[in-house]
């Protein structure tokens, strides 16, 4: 299978390259990339319950903030290793999202999304609320890790590794989950709901398990942000950061795994360069980057590049591209 | 093994360039004809509003180049969004650290955004000079030698209240309402400070909070009246002293009626509130409020009017931080001067702490800027100012925290 060889081939010269940058770039551009990575896995969690799922929320950034927050907890009141909070912090996203996810059943679409909106409303003041534990809006200062078993890299370079591995590791992860029996039923759900029923899935076992396993994905991901920003407080929680998300995912390309990376080089970057080309009106800009974005790739990066090379290896067939299994 | 080894040495090496290269060059962030400054400002997001004081501050630098710069140097004044995201703050910081050089930073915006980058900036000794914000913590230059604060905290005017309220109402029972985030609990603490243990205890009969996102107090200002308050101190954001004065002065409770600096604009708190309603409150000052109008004929008012219209004519008159960020700039700018030709970050920091009663033209006549290298906090003077009805009549003697 030749496309096959190509997937492979791409993803081994990306994992290559993404492990040369830490020699070649200016530690600042190592914190950029980090954060790509970060943003990466959240939006690969989201994308899972939104893109494959096809259950919206517009409160992700709780789950974030929530991550963030326990292991900023268990380095400051406890000094747990923080190799430990990693982990500790996406179990704990998990079953919180799992149980977020129970009562999300009941509500759909543009009620679910106002629902989770809720979330991210209410995450930033019930931080400020239990002060004694977050710091209030004062937050927590945090010290950055170094590098362990004396390697020769400096925090940045070590900080990018470890986010690098914990990103192939989730990738991974999600790759096998997404491309296994568990993936199909998590599709079909999205896709015809009583026909997922009626062929035996439990819609709503799945659903709240998607809910979780996407939340962990998330809380992960503020977990490592929090070591890579070494602070955590309430203002950088806040709504926007779940819109944010959505954006990203969306622009990246909806049920695609790749489509994460895509959207989290795009969150990244485009707010910035926008901000260089016009100091005035930085929105304005992104505004219409996003615009152009969505206009000239309706079905994100991702689809438009699947598009692109099932067209260039199968020059004959259908235009639409579509292959069996693909997003709507 | 062997791959890895040479990766490491090649680590290694590149490390040790990348650590000696700001070695190699002259003075980070200056050259013959530029002096790089860094800033960054909440230009979008929540706390927008505040983004007027990073424009005002460029336009004045504009000002500077226009007239022939500091010493014969251009200020390259890059200001950067945060959107007052801690993250974001720590991304720009760093570009502006790391990537653009500067030479130092200045007026960084925000207490959780200033807090994220304090030890960065300390370990990279770079100056980080006159923050915006009205947190205690900036004032520590044992631990942070390169932070520096601006105007007085909260704290210290909450103690002057407190001072005041002991002169002169020894049997006040005082009810407290403040927002309930560092902000209000800052000066709810320097009033209780100042006041002592004892006292605060006697003394204070109601404390009451609101969350930033409430739509109204109106429920509170009830509480506080019912609960008996005399003396009332209003630790509130412009949108809720506005309602605040309006609602005690319907439900026609006349206490004496202390409303914090924060508030003390004419145009966006006393006249919505009405001048009636608002006649016989008291506050602290350091600057010139811009909108009262004793200051109509100040050479000092009149000049900054006149910049803003050539400058920053998109500026609005009756905005305080306008006034603020004007004079701030002119701070540094005073600091850049003192420089001369040694622009290299020790002497940047070592001229900021060493401003001698510098009186600049927007604070009141007598506030004057102290810094030395254990004095990290340069405006500490303020002054009681009570609303006549008309302007803020200034009273009684300059209240100055390095003193007590």
């Amino acid at each position: 299978m030749p496309l096959r060889t190509l997937r492979l081939g791409v993803t081994l010269l990306a994992v290559v390259v993404a492990l040369a940058l830490p020699f070649t770039l200016s530690n600042f551009r190592l914190f950029q990339f980090t954060q790509v990575f970060i943003y990466a896995i959240s939006l690969l969690g989201l994308n899972i319950l939104t893109g494959y799922n096809g259950q919206i929320s517009l409160g992700h950034g709780a789950f974030y903030a929530v991550g963030a927050y326990t292991t900023a907890i268990m380095l400051d009141k406890w000094n747990v290793p923080y190799g430990w909070t990693i982990p500790v912090a996406g179990l704990l996203c998990l079953v919180a999202g799992f149980l977020f996810g129970i009562p999300a059943l009941r509500l759909e679409g543009l009620y679910l999304a106002l629902a989770t909106f809720a979330l991210a409303l209410a995450v930033p003041q019930i931080l400020k609320y239990f002060e004694n534990w977050t710091g209030g809006s004062q937050g927590i200062v945090l010290s950055k890790p170094t590098a362990p078993w004396g390697l020769r890299v400096n925090p940045d370079q070590w900080l990018y590794f470890l986010t690098l591995a914990v990103l192939l590791l989730l990738f991974v992860l999600a790759t096998n989950l997404l491309a296994g029996r568990t993936g199909r039923a998590i599709v079909a759900i999205r896709d015809n709901p009583i026909a997922a029923q009626a062929m035996g899935v439990n819609t709503a076992l799945y659903k709240s398990l998607t809910f979780g396993v996407s939340a962990g994905y998330v809380g992960v991901a503020g977990a490592l942000s929090a070591l890579a920003v070494a602070y955590v407080a309430p203002d950088a929680f806040n709504v926007f950061l779940s819109i944010t998300f959505l954006t990203g995912i969306v622009i990246g390309g909806l049920a695609s795994i790749w489509g994460a990376i895509f959207g989290a080089l795009f969150i990244q970057f485009i707010p910035n360069w926008a901000q260089d080309i016009a100091k005035a009106a930085p929105w304005a800009i992104y505004g219409i980057f996003l615009i152009g974005f969505m206009y000239a790739m309706p079905r994100g990066i991702a689809g438009a590049i699947r598009l692109l090379t099932a067209r260039a290896w199968r020059p004959r067939a259908e235009p639409s591209g579509a292959a069996p299994g693909s997003p709507r | 093994m062997r791959t890895r080894g040479i990766l490491c040495v090649l680590a290694l090496a590149l490390g040790v360039a990348a650590a000696t290269l700001p070695l190699a060059a002259e003075t980070i962030g200056v050259t013959a004809t530029e002096i790089k400054i860094g800033n960054t400002n909440p230009y979008s997001g929540p706390a927008s509003a505040y983004g007027t004081i990073g424009k005002v501050i460029g336009a004045y630098f504009k000002k500077v180049n226009d007239e022939g710069g500091v010493n014969g140097r251009k200020v390259n004044y890059i200001s950067y969004d945060d959107a007052y995201t801690p993250p974001k703050a720590v991304e720009m910081v760093r570009k502006l650290v790391e990537q653009d050089q500067v030479a130092a930073l200045f007026q960084t915006l925000g207490t959780p955004t200033n807090t994220a980058i304090h030890k960065y900036v300390n370990q990279q000794k770079v100056p980080h000079l006159f923050v915006a914000t009205g947190a205690t913590k900036w004032n520590d230059p044992q631990h942070f030698p390169w932070t520096m604060g601006w105007q007085p905290n909260y704290q210290t005017e909450g103690r002057i209240y407190a001072q005041y309220i002991l002169k002169n109402f020894p049997d006040a029972k005082i009810g407290i309402l403040y927002q309930n985030d560092d902000y209000g609990k800052d000066y709810r603490k320097g009033l209780h400070d100042g006041l002592g243990e004892a006292n605060a205890k006697k003394m204070i009969v109601m404390e009451q909070t609101y969350e930033v996102t409430d739509p109204t107090i109106d429920s509170q200002i009830v509480n506080l009246k019912n609960s008996g308050a005399n003396v009332f101190f209003n630790v509130t954001i412009p949108k809720f002293a506005v309602q605040a004065i309006k609602k005690a002065h319907d439900i026609g409770w006349k206490p004496t009626h202390f409303l914090n600096n924060v508030s003390s604009s004419l145009a966006t708190v006393l006249k919505p509130a009405g001048l009636e309603a608002s006649r016989g409150l008291i506050t602290a000052l350091y600057m010139k409020e811009i909108t009262d109008p004793q200051w109509k004929n100040d050479k000092g008012y009149q000049d900054w009017v006149a910049f803003m219209k050539k400058y920053y004519s998109e500026g609005a008159l009756d905005d305080q931080g306008n006034a603020f960020g004007y004079t701030v700039a002119q701070a540094m700018t005073l600091v850049l001067k003192q420089c001369g030709n040694d622009l290299s970050r020790e002497n940047i920091l070592r001229q900021a702490e060493s401003l001698k009663n510098v009186e600049l033209p927007l604070l009141l006549p007598g506030i004057k800027v102290n810094t030395s290298q254990t004095d990290h906090a340069p405006i500490e003077q303020e002054q009681l100012a009570k609303f006549d009805g008309e302007r803020w009549a200034t009273f009684g003697e300059l209240y100055d925290a390095a003193k007590k």
